[in-house]
């Protein structure tokens, strides 16, 4: 069961689940993926092994996908 | 500086890649951050601290010299030599603290997805102190919440970095995260994204920390003593 979260107040909110065989669900994820980059979250895959990679659009295969705020120098 | 929702139209040609930071469209002015530029930066440093101590240093020095019974107004230039650079290792230091409560329900969560971010001895080390310890190729990092701290030179010195996220609805350990995902998708720009606010003696920012986040940099520069010269 892949999962899209988003960063926020709460901890994390889980925005959206997906099975390889439920497109359905898949196209609701992508839906709430890309209302979560218009709101200014960037979606990030992380890798393991000390790497991420920055997603523009929802990778199906993706265990896990995080938005997360923008950071700015202090 | 606030941090803003970064458009791709507002990207620099170069951001298209998914190994480069989006956030450095927020600062086009900045040249990249790269070992080569921390490098110049850390002895930029040095010598800034030296220009302002040798003068406190040289009066000591000559006072003593002339008239013995200045010994008193010598002690005092020494004391100011002393006291610069430990001013500036502070407000370096000082990117560090702690901002948030430890103990709400948001926190609690937000410490798994940490959690599951860190390794096991990462993730003991920084529920113990505070900062995430994360190898990279310019160092070895430790995150905070509103800071990181970069050990290089064999864990000699240490740049202190002012970055964060300014959702103050954010729990300490999502704070953490952010940092650290942005860091592993693309170190160079995260320095550059980051304000530079200090880079100095290991020793020196040690004394800085509070005292729970100091075996974090004891573990970094142990990590960094490992860390290859040129990397």
């Amino acid at each position: 069961m892949s999962r899209l979260i988003r960063m926020d107040g709460t901890g994390h909110s889980t925005l959206a689940q997906w099975t390889s065989d439920s497109p359905a669900a898949f196209d609701a994820a992508v839906a709430e993926f890309r209302a979560a980059l218009d709101e200014g979250y960037v979606g990030v895959v992380d890798r393991g092994g000390g790497a991420a990679t920055q997603v523009r659009e929802l990778p199906r295969e993706a265990d896990l996908v995080i938005l997360r705020r923008p950071i700015a120098g202090g | 500086m606030a941090a803003e929702a970064v458009s791709d139209a507002a990207l620099p040609e170069h951001a298209g890649s998914a190994g480069v930071l989006p956030e450095l469209a927020s600062v086009p002015w900045r040249a990249p951050e790269t070992a080569a530029s921390l490098r110049r930066r850390g002895r930029l440093w040095t010598a800034s601290a030296a220009l302002h101590c040798f003068p406190f240093l040289a009066a000591a020095i000559g006072l003593v010299l002339l008239n013995p019974v200045a010994t008193p107004v010598a002690i005092a230039a020494l004391a100011h030599a002393w006291i610069i650079p430990e001013l500036y290792a502070a407000r370096g230091a000082r990117v560090t603290h702690a901002k948030g409560s430890e103990r709400s329900r948001p926190e609690l969560v937000a410490q798994g997805l940490l959690g599951d971010l860190l390794g096991h001895d990462e993730r003991d080390l920084q529920r113990q102190t505070g900062l995430a310890l994360e190898r990279g190729r310019l160092g070895v990092w430790l995150i905070g919440e509103a800071g990181a701290l970069l050990v290089t030179d064999g864990g000699r010195r240490v740049h202190c970095f002012c970055v964060g996220v300014t959702d103050p609805d954010l729990p300490p350990s999502d704070r953490i995260a952010h940092l650290l995902l942005a860091l592993r998708t693309d170190e160079e720009g995260f320095a550059t994204v980051a304000n530079h606010a200090f880079a100095g003696a290991a020793w020196r920012v040690r004394r800085r920390l509070d005292r729970r986040q100091r075996p974090a940099l004891d573990s970094a520069r142990a990590a960094a003593r490992r860390f290859p010269r040129e990397r």
